[in-house]
């Protein structure tokens, strides 16, 4: 596999600016996908699933490696939780291939695959204690009582169920559930675990802590997690890669870096976090840089986007995250990319003010600002009017 | 809204449960009556259970009657079982449609209709009727009522947890053992426990279909009865409702018990 | 792989186990009533011809068909008695089943309207009699209702009537008789039903003005329509075919078809004769089936 233009111009970056970070929190030493030597351990090819008249997944191709934990992410209906049963077993494809370390896994049922999955409403038996629910798997295995006891032993302190191990399921809070069913799911081992949206019965604070207790044991135990969610900050906090879809069908493969800063369609760019489009275009620019006119602003924008190639006078949306935006008084002297409006709506988070500005047009940007210091002399005002600014690099152009 | 109840609401249940259990009550009461006649009070007494139990055919019939309805409530409940299955989860196969009708029938046709067409059905093959056609032909009827049971209960069960038990390694048959089959239970319980009664207390298939030799229990009371009162009776029905209150409550407050442990 | 075909055979010996069981103990003696009705009577044994001998050839076969007429359904057609039986069978189980959703409403609604913890006690109350045997029940009507029985004597002691009321073995004591056996199986659809409705939607036709009856009337009854079809329809059905209540209680004035065909087999020995009653029975029953089919069936297509 050759280089892409992208993996070439990080190279290049790299070296011309030792200084700067790639983007995004990456475990710098793990990245088998840009590893062109790496063999797979899960490879769908050209998979689709049809229910009569319906697609669900449709000719999809994607790579997952070893030791990684990968997201799903995508809207209701997009054909996540299809993917991940055809990988289980529990649906057979229309059309294409499952192929687990290097085996065509058609035709195997689910209970001769090497997958484990965690189910959302966690499926634990009800008429079985947690031992014996952790257990289940391993007897199906005909394993000797001792390998089984010690096994579900070593299930117990990894998810630290101990002081629960004779308990019944309904006798466990939703947290405590949720815990046995990891623990039950991977006292096979198995070589990958599949996780379908494992956190959405959790409330909020609970749900942070299990991402990173979830992260913490992928590491230790070294599987391959792939999860199903619809939850975007979850998907961030947790992967090292993740697949958007809608449609059934793939609509960007990366880090989350990368998705969150790089969005590749205008979808991902609104499906993850906020962003601000401004609809534009091309007058001209060279070396990366770019002029965009947009009725938004008087002057017109200069964005950095090395990556894209643009003709004049083609239509673009630049899109920029409110975050990169800041808000002032006066005007900032010889700053690129300054728009000016009336504020309409300050929403106050604590940790970050959000204000919506509503520009002479009649759009509507939104900008955050994170509230460093405890004190404000002369706090911003609702219909105030303000400067918004931000930096070429800190938009992206969107083509599609 | 629930809770207080309306004076017509309860007086609705006053009378109805007064008028649903006075006759019951009736009989009990005669049946420790030292007189024959309804009509008088002749004090307390238990000769009508002693007589009962000296009543050589009727014990027999008893004895004959259980045996039937055990083995109908076994192989029923089997039968019944395996097809609520096929109708659950097997979804669409070839005739369906037909083992639905035939599984559905029994329960609306009147019993003399069923009675007949076993008993044409015996005559034809040349089988003596007796203890086994009885059998035969409480299995066919009451197996229905056990399908309907169970079917019931399938349905509202939780796919997921099967679905995790293959996930985790086995077998559909093993899945079905170990997980599906613990959790409906009660309802093959219960399937089991209609089955029985259904068997037990059916009188005009039993007379179509039985021969010498296997006369059951409702088949002796009902010749009795068209003789006129015997307060023998009164002592086996009694002895009956006795019986069965003290089987449902027990089953009632181990429900109960069951639950309380279930909540810490 | 050998799984799959595990799989295979598995599915085969559920569905076909019950399958192989019911075609030979439902439709085959199905199969025997109708072809019976079709033949003749006969002083020997069995009673009927012409026999069916698998083993005769085709010509035994052609004569086996030929001998096969309708004249048994043309004497049930043109004979009163047999119409009168069907009349009024069906008369006496359309009222009991009027009967029956009177008497069975109130207690239902009552039940629904019990404290959730009096609920399981309030069902195990009304399943209880159906435990204890259906004859045993029936017979104790025998001893309140008959002449000398406790009806009449508590009736004669409040001095409300001079002489004892012949109730036993009229169609009076056959309508107590059916609404008291059969109540359980009216009771239990619509308690189901009336259980499981909103009872905020009664707290918001009151707050919009409606009365308390009003609010029944309109709102819970329509709801619990379902639940009186199942009842009405669980209890008709049966009734039409029903034998030990009308012989134990009714006279000989109460005709109903069950006790026709018992007479017709037991006593007169005409079991082809028997056969075409059963085949008329059938007919009757299936009409109120499909209708109830066609009725669900158009409750459920809107909605897909």
């Amino acid at each position: 596999m050759s280089l892409t233009l992208r993996e070439v111009r990080t190279e290049l970056n790299a070296r011309a600016q030792p200084a700067r970070s790639p983007i995004g929190a990456v475990r710098r030493s793990f990245a088998p996908w840009a590893d062109p030597s790496a063999v797979p351990l899960i490879r769908l090819e050209n998979l689709t699933k049809r229910f009569g008249a319906t697609i669900a997944v449709n000719d999809l191709t994607l790579d997952i490696f070893e030791r990684e934990f990968f997201c799903l992410l995508g809207p209701s209906g997009c054909g996540k939780s299809t993917l991940m049963r055809l990988l289980a077993g529990f649906e057979q494809p229309t059309a294409g291939r499952v192929i687990l370390a290097g085996a065509d896994l058609a035709g195997v049922p689910p209970y001769r695959r090497p997958v484990n999955m965690m189910f959302q409403s966690y499926a634990l038996f009800p008429h079985m204690n947690v031992v014996k629910n952790i257990a289940y798997g391993l007897k199906q295995e005909a394993l000797p009582r001792a390998e089984i006891e010690s096994r579900v032993q070593e299930m117990l302190e990894l998810a630290q169920l101990e002081p629960l191990a004779t308990r019944r399921p309904d006798q466990l809070s939703g947290g405590q559930r949720q815990r046995v069913a990891l623990a039950r799911s991977l006292a096979k081992r198995p070589k990958v675990l599949l996780l379908d949206e494992p956190l959405a019965a959790l409330d909020k604070k609970l749900r942070e802590e299990t991402q990173f207790e979830l992260m913490d044991i992928q590491q230790r135990l070294g599987t391959t997690f792939l999860m199903v969610t619809h939850d975007q900050d979850e998907a961030m906090t947790v992967a090292d890669r993740i697949a958007v879809m809608d449609g059934g069908r793939l609509v960007q493969v990366a880090t989350p870096g990368e998705i969150y800063e790089q969005p590749k369609t205008r979808f991902i760019a609104e499906f993850v976090g906020d962003i601000n489009i401004l609809e534009g275009r091309v007058m001209g620019g060279e070396g990366g840089l770019w002029r965009i006119e947009t009725p938004m602003a008087e002057a017109p924008l200069a964005i950095r986007d090395s990556d894209k190639a643009l003709d004049t006078g083609q239509a673009v949306a630049v899109a920029v995250r409110p975050e990169k935006i800041t808000v002032c008084r006066a005007k900032p002297a010889g700053a690129s990319n300054v728009i000016e409006g009336e504020v309409w709506d300050i929403g106050y988070l604590g940790d970050w003010t959000v204000y919506r500005v509503r520009l002479d047009g009649g759009a509507i940007l939104r900008a955050s600002v994170a509230n460093a210091s405890r004190f404000v002399e002369r706090p911003i005002d609702w219909e105030e009017r303000v400067y918004l600014a931000f930096a070429p690099e800190a938009a992206i152009i969107l083509t599609r | 809204m629930s809770g207080r109840l309306s004076r017509f609401n309860a007086a609705s249940l006053a009378l109805g449960f007064a008028f649903l259990y006075l006759p019951i009550l009736l009989l009990v009461i005669f049946s420790f009556n030292a007189s024959q006649l309804v009509t008088v009070w002749g004090g307390f007494s238990v000769r009508w259970y002693a007589a009962l139990f000296r009543n050589e055919a009727l014990l027999e019939a008893a004895w004959v009657t259980i045996r039937i309805a055990f083995l109908t409530a076994c192989v029923a409940t089997l039968l019944g079982t395996l097809a609520a299955i096929a109708l659950v989860r097997y979804g669409r196969f070839r005739g369906r449609t037909l083992l639905t009708g035939m599984i559905y029938a029994p329960m609306v046709m009147p019993e003399v209709i069923t009675g007949l067409s076993l008993l044409l059905l015996f005559v034809a093959i040349g089988l003596d009727r007796g203890f086994w056609t009885v059998a035969l032909a409480h299995i066919t009827f009451t197996m229905c009522f056990v399908t309907v049971v169970v079917q019931s209960r399938l349905l509202t069960f939780d796919r997921s947890l099967e679905e995790a038990a293959l996930d985790l390694g086995a077998t559909p048959l093993r899945a079905f053992l170990t997980v599906t089959l613990p959790l409906i239970a009660p309802a093959v319980a219960a399937g089991f426990l209609l089955a029985f009664t259904l068997s037990l207390d059916d009188l005009v298939i039993a007379s179509f279909t039985s021969g010498p030799g296997a006369t059951t229990l409702p088949m002796r009371i009902y010749s009795q009865v068209r003789l006129g009162v015997t307060p023998e009776i009164n002592a086996a029905s009694t002895l009956l409702v006795g019986f069965v209150t003290v089987g449902v409550t027990a089953a009632l407050l181990m429900r109960r018990a069951a639950r309380a442990q279930a909540d810490f | 792989m050998g799984g799959a075909l595990r799989a295979r055979a598995g599915r085969l010996v559920v569905i076909g186990l019950p399958y192989l069981w019911l075609a030979i103990f439902f439709l085959l003696p199905f199969a025997i009533v109708l072809k019976l009705s079709m033949s003749d009577p006969v002083t020997a044994q069995p009673p009927y011809a012409p026999v069916l001998d698998w083993r005769g050839g085709p010509g035994h076969w052609r004569n086996f068909l030929l001998s096969l007429d309708f004249e048994n359904f043309e004497t049930l057609w043109g004979d009163d008695l047999y119409w009168s039986a069907a009349v009024s069978s069906v008369r006496i189980a359309l009222v009991s089943t009027l009967l029956l959703l009177l008497v069975g409403y109130p207690i239902a609604h009552g039940m629904a309207r019990a404290a959730p913890s009096v609920r399981p006690i309030l069902v195990a109350m009304v399943i209880l009699p159906f435990w204890t045997s259906f004859l045993i029940r029936v017979y104790a009507w025998i001893g309140i209702l008959k002449p000398e029985g406790l009806l009449n004597q508590v009736l004669l002691w409040l001095g409300l009537i001079s002489e004892p009321l012949s109730i036993l073995n009229t169609q009076t004591a056959v309508y107590i008789g059916i609404v008291y056996a059969y109540l359980p199986f009216m009771i239990l659809p619509l308690y189901s039903a009336l259980e499981r409705q909103d009872p905020t939607l009664l707290e918001a036709a009151q707050d919009l003005g409606a009365r308390p009856s009003k609010a029944f009337w309109t709102i819970t009854v329509p709801l619990s329509m379902p639940g009186v079809i199942a009842g009405a329809l669980l209890c008709f059905i049966p009734i039409v075919g029903e034998f030990v209540i009308p012989d134990l209680l009714g006279g000989s004035d109460t005709l109903m078809i069950g006790r026709t065909l018992w007479s017709e087999f037991f006593s007169n020995r005409d079991w082809p004769l028997a056969s075409a009653v059963a085949i008329a029975m059938l007919l009757i029953i299936v009409i109120p089936i499909v209708v109830y089919r066609e009725i669900e069936a158009q409750r459920w297509e809107p909605r897909q």
